[in-house]
């Protein structure tokens, strides 16, 4: 398959976004040696860095597909839940409750994404808020397995072994940070090879006329269930971390308010571009970190945030840039 | 012990009284706008709240009757200054919207009328058992399950012979159409939503009786109410009554046998019908 790239490919725009790619990753980087000077904290970067993950993955699938899920907390909390069980009664190896509980998020989502496929619009997004909503269920009322309402708790991250060496990732120091950002590093460097590839392609095609993709042979059914598979996947991901980070599963993790979460972080930072996500999880953690230490009716400020967006932002703010129709 | 079961039973069915009220209201702005109405629990609760202010001056009927009409008109608002801006944009939008409304009005009734449960009266003459077998069952329980049967006779009797429910059951198969034979659809979804509010804000009041108002009490109703929709099909309002009959019934049953798992026969039923009908029950094909 053969598509023309777009054309922001020249070199001016090229080396462009070399520089803002290396802008990003150093920011990333020295985020322990900056965040204390403006008064955060080390921990509040890592609940970006996983949040962002999970919402990039979501935008795989609502920015790049142009299918709305809202039920994208079922695959994080699941991802949360399969690690911590894996690391609970299984082993205590972090890896094995990684790969756990990505498998148990991606394959959830994977299976129900097969039932679901050829609704659309907002009868996809009710099916995926109900789904998603009989893991919360579950998770809160099978009490003896997973701890019921107060979560799961009783097991912590571990030292990763390679051969000799040892990372000691179980104190909550820089370490495991730089843990968090290896592992998000890897999974955007996957996300963006896939959606510059063929596949990828033909996901972009199907979000702008899902007709005429049709037409040109692109098998749609597939291609979105696939896209709704991966995109379950890389938020399961971000959810075994989130259980990693906080030594605890969460049942909220489940709950539909994560879900929109998720998708306010990601319409919130642009979700037609690839870094959107991210910006929109450090301004969406951010603002709900510091609103919900000022008062008690954060409930309302995040709710107007969510109205705001919608009302006089919709494009995002990554998204002001692609006015000239560029994706 | 059929005691033990009847009052199971006749509890789940009024909680399936609710569902279907809310998944009517739902079901009928979805259908029309193409919107999930995600703060319609909230605007349960608001009917329910207002009822409980406006009792001690109107009294228990004036309420009844003022306080979801009190509700339609702050939907009506809701959708002229926020919702319609968005009907033919990205229902991403409308969902965010919606999901941040309710977290607005959840907040704020939090505000007005405190955290803690609040006990909504009602006359003495409903609080009577029908009988001392029965003592469980009280008029209250009766008289609610008259008025939720009656007002969706009301709604089906409306949308079938007058003018307005043509439209909008028309608007429903091809609003596009509909507004280039002159239909003013902006008005027609206007009035649209305004009923379905009108319906949350009754649940609200009956609710308030049964179950005491707290500021989320909606939210256990929203899920199932989504869940009957799903399960009746998507733009069949009909589908959606049944869909919410039933998983009403099916969790009073379950209820009366093993408690704890009421809530998991609801997502049972919604996972068996995707699997072997994934339109729903009465859905229509082609439709979404």
């Amino acid at each position: 398959m053969s598509i023309a790239l777009p054309a922001s490919t020249t070199r001016g725009a090229a080396s462009r976004r070399v520089v803002v790619l290396v802008a990003i990753w150093v920011v990333l980087i020295l985020v322990p040696f900056w965040l204390p000077l403006l008064g955060g904290y080390t921990a509040l970067a890592g609940r970006i860095l996983v949040f962002a993950l999970g919402a990039m993955g979501l935008n795989l699938l609502l920015g790049f597909t142009g299918v709305l899920s809202f039920g994208h907390a079922a695959y994080f909390g699941l991802g949360a839940y399969g690690a911590g069980l894996t690391l609970k009664y299984v082993a205590a190896s972090t890896p094995l409750a990684m790969l756990a509980g990505t498998l148990l998020g991606g394959l959830a989502g994977t299976l129900f994404g097969a039932l679901i496929i050829r609704r659309r619009g907002v009868y996809f997004a009710m099916c995926t808020i109900a789904f998603a909503q009989l893991w919360y269920y579950l998770a809160y009322s099978w009490n003896d397995f997973t701890g019921g309402f107060d979560g799961l708790r009783g097991f912590h991250r571990e030292p990763i072994g390679f051969g000799p060496l040892t990372l000691d990732i179980a104190p909550s120091g820089n370490a495991f940070y730089y843990f968090l950002l290896g592992v998000f590093a890897v999974a955007v460097t996957l996300m963006g090879i896939l959606i510059r590839s063929p596949f990828g392609h033909s996901l972009r095609a199907i979000r702008e006329n899902e007709r005429r993709a049709r037409f040109l042979g692109i098998p749609v059914e597939r291609q979105i269930w696939l896209s709704f598979s991966i995109s379950c996947f890389f938020t399961a991901l971000a959810g075994a971390l989130y259980a990693l980070l906080n030594n605890f599963a969460d049942p909220l993790t489940l709950h539909y308010e994560q879900s929109g979460y998720f998708v306010v972080m990601t319409v919130m930072g642009g979700m037609r571009t690839f870094w959107g996500p991210l910006v929109g999880a450090i301004v969406f953690v951010a603002l709900q970190d510091y609103i919900s230490s000022m008062t008690v009716n954060w409930m309302s400020f995040v709710g107007a945030i969510f109205i705001l967006v919608v009302l006089f932002f919709p494009r995002g703010i990554l998204g002001m840039r692609w006015r000239r129709g560029e994706s | 012990m059929t005691q033990v079961i009847l009052y199971n039973v006749t509890n789940g069915l009024i909680i399936g009284a609710f569902y279907v009220l809310m998944a009517l209201g739902l079901s009928l702005i979805l259908n029309l706008s193409n919107v999930i109405n995600f703060a319609h629990g909230n605007f349960l609760a608001l009917g329910g709240y207002l009822a409980f202010t406006l009792q001690p001056r109107l009294g228990y009927w004036g309420a009844l009757i003022v306080s979801p009409i009190l509700t339609a008109l702050i939907g009506v608002i809701v959708e002229q200054l926020m919702i319609r801006r968005l009907y033919n944009r990205d229902p991403v939008y409308s969902l965010l919207l919606t999901f941040g409304l309710a977290f607005v009005l959840q907040d704020s009734a939090r505000y007005v009328w405190g955290p803690n449960p609040l006990p909504m009266s009602f006359p003495d003459l409903l609080a009577q058992p029908i009988s001392s077998e029965l003592f469980f069952i009280t008029w209250y329980r009766v008289f609610m399950v008259a008025i939720v049967i009656t007002s969706i006779l009301g709604l089906f009797a409306f949308l079938r012979y007058t003018r307005v429910g043509l439209r909008i059951r028309a608007g429903t198969l091809d609003l596009e159409t509909v507004s280039s034979l002159g239909v003013n659809i902006h008005m027609l979804r206007t009035f649209n939503f305004a009923v379905g509010c009108l319906m949350a804000g009754l649940a609200g009041v009956l609710a308030a009786g049964q179950l005491s108002l707290s500021p989320n009490m909606g939210d256990e109703l929203l899920l199932p109410s989504f869940i009957a929709i799903i399960v009746g099909g998507v733009g069949s309002l009909v589908g959606t009554l049944f869909g919410g009959l039933l998983i009403g019934v099916a969790a009073a049953l379950t209820t009366a046998v093993y408690p704890s798992a009421s809530e998991a026969v609801i997502y049972a039923i919604m996972m068996i019908v995707l699997l072997i009908r994934p339109r729903g029950l009465m859905g229509e094909e082609g439709r979404a």
